[in-house]
């Protein structure tokens, strides 16, 4: 199948950066040029050896990579069915998969001759991961972060100042995710000469969800190798928690044409996917639309007005989902869930009781589907679940969440 | 008498569309796609029009109109933006209706949404109070229809982004909008790497479709800007957002005169224009000025439409003196 080339998933996208109807550029003119300019670049870097042995040797030496693909023996056991293998890039260097991405952008960045990196960050990882590459190459670094997560984030925010960053709080909109992204492009449109957007997931417009995915595709490469050594096959099921789904794109991509191992994408469900719209499952409680300069699945009102997310996961606070995955969702090869806060939650503890690892929220929305669906398989059954991040950042909102109190000291 | 031949034009062109698309699709009767090809050819001759059309615009609309009378009397175009529903429909109406009088050639009339990726705080805050007093793309149409009764000759272009249109439906939203009296659209997150989605089928339906062009819009990429375009040229002065920076006639100038060079439409700069004396400056090296920023400013520190009006007014009197 794999070597079908017209029968591959893996084409996308095309020459107008879409997968399907999802994707492509609907940014303003003036961004246009550094786009186009953006895609010939990265176009050059992805078939030219010595950008690789750049990256390479940088997620070796200075991210730790390959994280390690660990059996989880004791969660195994305690759900009572299929085999759980956590693939571990919350060790990687800042602690997620957000520096997979950061390192090549970066790179490519300096190719550019930009001396001026902005980002937007939700949870604080991609901000941190980006201010710690433009430390390490001495960039002028700016990270836009929603008012609301500056303050549900203070660990991670004060670790991007020490790290030389200005945190700009954006208090726009409810002051999350989505209004940082705003506001990030609003310095782009400014500052055309010597800014470079790092955009933190598979979203914006092509070729940043290409050049994510690829990017983080490290992920999934490392897996398949690591399942093929350590169990003589592929898995059966992946599993990835989802916000724009950047960690999620990377661990299915170099899957998708092995048609027996399923694919499951974990949405943020907040409160629970209602009419209420207090959650951020933009497939399975939102339709298409446009925003932030791709076509995807988006939480808006009847009226194309865009609603605001909830989550207890900063991470995952966001309206939108990366156009890759809004169509491996309508073509079926991927299947899509949501997780609730409290759900979340009982998977964050759990993990931490029984197999000595503090998640991050965001992965414990995957590991709580797992949890859902592990009991019900075979013994033989294997799920690879993507332990994405890791949840220092996190234990005051956990706190806070469990009727804790704790002196931040903030 | 011209509202008759305008509208057999109109008809006729319809008909040849269908024609070419029989031509097209392989399955013509070539003798009827070339005697109605002829026919329409005479007919466009007899309107004074070209008989190539491909999606360079609708054949005439309020704002081809209004440029060819500004041009007759010798004036430079004062172009305004407001925000439809801010603060309120009544007192959004109220000012757009005053604007003529004011001094307004052409209203652009801002389409609420709650992410306005282009425009700086002072529109972002137009739009999220708009939307907090209930403002929808339904009653926007409204305020153009409600405007519509006492002015035919105004033209409007309705400016924001795609999403709020993407969702109503393309073709139901272009009807809606020609139906209401809209003449144009600048939807700011939509370039020509999109034409496919709005621009082409807003032409088809009659509406001008105007482009944004920029300082990063280079030579090699303008002839790609000016394609599928009609009504206007709008100059970005700034590479920035609405409301930001101020705008020198000095390097405007020459940015005009560039594009001049390369499109017969008119050219019309915005982005950072704030007093009289910047509309004059502005307004005298190219076709026309816009001013959004400023009045959107005024209508939010809370003054009142005939305050609002005045201030315009001493604004249009700038621009028009240029």
């Amino acid at each position: 199948m794999a070597d079908d080339l017209l029968n591959s998933f893996t084409t996308g996208p095309d020459e107008q950066g879409r997968f399907g109807d999802f994707g492509g550029r609907f940014v303003s003119e003036t961004l246009m040029p550094l786009i186009l300019d953006l895609e010939a670049q990265y176009e050059y870097a992805r078939t030219d050896d010595s950008f690789w042995a750049e990256m390479n040797d940088l997620w070796t030496n200075y991210v730790g990579r390959p994280s390690p693909l660990y059996y989880a023996e004791r969660l195994t056991e305690h759900l009572g069915g299929a085999k759980v293998y956590l693939k571990r890039d919350e060790l990687n260097h800042t602690g997620a998969h957000k520096i997979n991405n950061v390192l090549g952008q970066i790179i490519l960045a300096r190719r550019m001759g930009k001396s001026r990196i902005i980002a937007e960050t939700g949870a604080g990882q991609h901000g941190v991961a980006t201010a710690t590459v433009c430390a390490k190459f001495g960039l002028k670094c700016v990270v836009y972060m929603g008012a609301h997560d500056v303050e549900r984030q203070a660990p991670n925010v004060f670790r991007m100042k020490l790290l030389g960053a200005e945190v700009v709080p954006v208090t726009s909109g409810r002051g999350t995710l989505k209004d940082a992204m705003n506001d990030a492009l609003r310095d782009w449109v400014t500052n055309v000469e010597d800014t470079f957007y790092c955009i933190g997931t598979v979203a914006g417009p092509h070729p940043y969800p290409a050049m994510v995915r690829d990017f983080q595709a490290i992920i999934g490469k490392e897996a398949r190798a690591q399942m093929l050594e350590q169990e003589g096959r592929l898995p059966d099921t992946l599993i990835a928690a989802i916000g724009g789904g950047s960690n999620a794109m990377g661990l299915f991509f170099p899957f998708l044409d092995d048609k027996d191992v399923g694919i499951i994408g974990v949405e943020a469900g907040g409160k629970g996917v209602n009419a209420k719209m207090e959650h951020c499952a933009s497939l399975t409680g939102g339709r298409p639309g446009v925003l932030h300069g791709n076509r995807t699945y988006l939480l808006q009102d009847d009226d194309g007005q865009i609603l605001e997310g909830f989550s207890i996961s900063a991470g995952l606070d966001y309206p939108g989902i990366g156009p890759e995955h809004a169509w491996l969702h309508d073509i079926g090869r991927a299947q899509y869930v949501s997780i609730t806060d409290v759900e979340a939650l009982e998977a964050f503890q759990l993990c931490c009781e029984l197999e000595g690892i503090i998640p991050a929220l965001e992965p414990s929305h995957a590991l709580a589907h797992v949890m859902k669906i592990a009991p019900e398989l075979p013994a033989d059954h294997l799920i690879c679940m993507n332990m994405c991040g890791r949840g220092d950042k996190d234990i005051f909102t956990v706190a806070a969440a469990l009727g804790i109190e704790m002196n931040t000291g903030a | 008498m011209h509202s008759f031949i305008f509208q057999i034009a109109h008809i006729c062109a319809r008909r040849a569309e269908q024609a070419e698309l029989r031509c097209e699709h392989g399955a013509a009767n070539v003798t009827e796609c070339a005697a109605l090809g002829q026919s329409i050819l005479n007919l466009t001759r007899l309107c004074g029009m070209s008989g190539h059309k491909q999606y360079e615009g609708p054949d005439m609309t309020r704002i081809d109109a209004k440029f060819a009378d500004l041009k007759a009397a010798g004036k430079k175009a004062f172009v305004t933006y407001v925000m439809a529903g801010d603060p309120t429909y009544d007192s959004a109406l109220e000012v757009v209706k005053g604007l003529p009088t004011a001094g307004v050639d052409i209203i652009e009339l801002g389409l609420p949404f709650t992410d306005p990726m282009a425009d700086g705080p002072t529109i972002q805050l137009a739009g999220q109070r708009a939307l907090e007093a209930g403002m929808t793309l339904e009653k926007t149409l409204q305020m153009v229809r409600d405007f519509r009764e006492t002015d035919d000759t105004t033209p409007i272009v309705l400016m924001g982004y795609y999403n709020p249109i993407y969702s109503r439906g393309v073709t139901r939203f272009l009807a809606e909008a020609k139906e209401a009296g809209i003449d144009g659209m600048i939807v700011v997150d939509l370039p020509p790497e999109e034409d496919s989605e709005l621009c082409i089928p807003a032409q088809k339906a009659g509406l001008n479709f105007i482009r944004l062009a920029t300082p990063t819009t280079d030579d090699k990429r303008l002839p790609k800007v000016l394609t599928n375009t009609s009504g206007f040229v709008y100059y970005v002065s700034i590479n920035g957002i609405t409301g930001a920076a101020a705008a020198q006639a000095s390097n405007v100038g020459p940015e005009v005169a560039r594009i001049k060079a390369a499109t017969d439409l008119p050219i019309i700069v915005g982005f950072g224009i704030r007093t009289p004396q910047n509309a004059r400056d502005i307004a005298s090296v190219a076709d026309g000025a816009v001013v959004g920023s400023a009045i959107v400013d005024e209508i939010g520190a809370g003054k009142s439409p005939a305050e609002v009006l005045a201030f315009v007014k001493s604004l249009a009197d700038g621009a028009h003196s240029a």
